[in-house]
């Protein structure tokens, strides 16, 4: 890559620290209004689903991989496992599967 | 004062780094391949940290679009992150402003996730460097032993390590999901909003989970008219 490919990351790492900077300096101190504090304490759970679905379900080409890697991972959650063994275990599951019918 | 501090950040945040780690070994495996020097691919990860703009970065320079372009896309794909860090600064201590700008750098969908779902709504700014500082080394590092070694993991663990940030987003919503309807009510609304924009392809991944997390949040608020107790 030449020269260029320096000034894009320049560019890249600018543009992706402007979204994750401005919030959190700009408001910091600012009481904002009610509603908008609630919307904002609603966000955390909201981005959650909208994370795992539905782009769990195409993790590998096979489709199986993400429908049972989701219903381990809530499985495992739904016990009070912590997060690390949610993640661990449904890892173990997945690598099972994946050996013996892969 | 040493209770949720640093040490608990970097546990909490082992979860991510595990997560990150075939995701970034990919990643330096498959920038070797686009033609980027270790230095170059490394850079990219130290510099920019954003795992799904980095590898649509990789697909554009194949194509060959124009460097400007990237940029342009990278901010879009990015644009989300002013609804997070938005949602982030009311959980966290108030701090001086300089070191807010610091750990801003560190905000993933990841370590978003992790930090506001903490419970209380002061998270500690030594436990956010905690939780930042292990899912970056993770990041980089990977980066360069993917492009180092130039294979990726046999294709077994591949796969099944592919689901393991999405098992930690379900660890993390699970525990505030019993119990209260409204939790449930959040994510499912969610999650089918940014379904129907996949499936109908109205919007591209990065804006379907702004707009999907955004009219489940305000749709919710409506019906309920209540806050989340956290």
């Amino acid at each position: 890559m030449g020269a260029w490919f320096w000034w894009m990351i320049l560019g890249m790492a600018i543009v992706t620290y402007i979204p994750r900077a401005i919030p959190l300096t700009f408001l910091e101190g600012r009481e904002l209004p009610e509603a908008v504090q609630n919307v904002l304490r609603n966000i955390p759970y909201a981005v959650l689903g909208a994370l795992i679905f539905p782009a769990v379900l195409f993790i590998q080409d096979n489709i199986w991989f993400g429908v049972i890697g989701a219903i381990a991972a809530f499985a495992i959650a739904f016990t009070g496992a912590n997060v690390i063994l949610v993640v661990l275990g449904t890892i173990a599951i997945l690598s099972i599967y994946g050996l013996w019918f892969g | 004062m040493q209770e949720h501090g640093f040490t608990s950040g970097l546990k909490a945040g082992a979860s991510i780094a595990i997560g990150y780690f075939p995701v970034a070994l990919t990643f330096g495996l498959l920038a070797k391949t686009t033609g980027l020097s270790l230095i170059e691919a490394t850079a990219m990860s130290i510099f920019v940290f954003a795992g799904a703009a980095q590898y649509i970065s990789l697909s554009l320079i194949t194509a060959g679009v124009l460097p400007a372009l990237i940029v342009v896309n990278t901010f879009i794909v990015n644009i989300r992150h002013f609804l997070m860090t938005a949602a982030l600064n009311e959980k966290m201590q108030p701090d001086a402003r300089w070191k807010k700008a610091l750990y801003a750098f560190g905000i993933t969908d990841e370590t978003f996730t992790v930090l506001a779902t903490q419970r209380g709504d002061n998270i500690r700014t030594s436990f956010a460097a905690g939780v930042i500082v292990i899912s970056y080394g993770s990041w980089v590092s990977f980066t360069a032993l993917g492009h180092l070694i130039g294979a990726s993991l046999p294709a077994f663990l591949q796969a099944s390590m592919s689901i393991a940030l999405y098992a930690m987003f379900v660890g993390l919503l699970v525990p505030s999901m019993k119990g209260n309807r409204k939790v449930v009510s959040l994510a499912l609304i969610a999650a089918l909003f940014n379904s129907l924009f996949y499936f109908t392809g109205w919007l591209s991944t990065g804006w379907a989970i702004m707009v999907s997390t955004l009219a489940s949040a305000i749709l919710i608020e409506l019906v309920s008219r209540k806050g989340v107790a956290a």
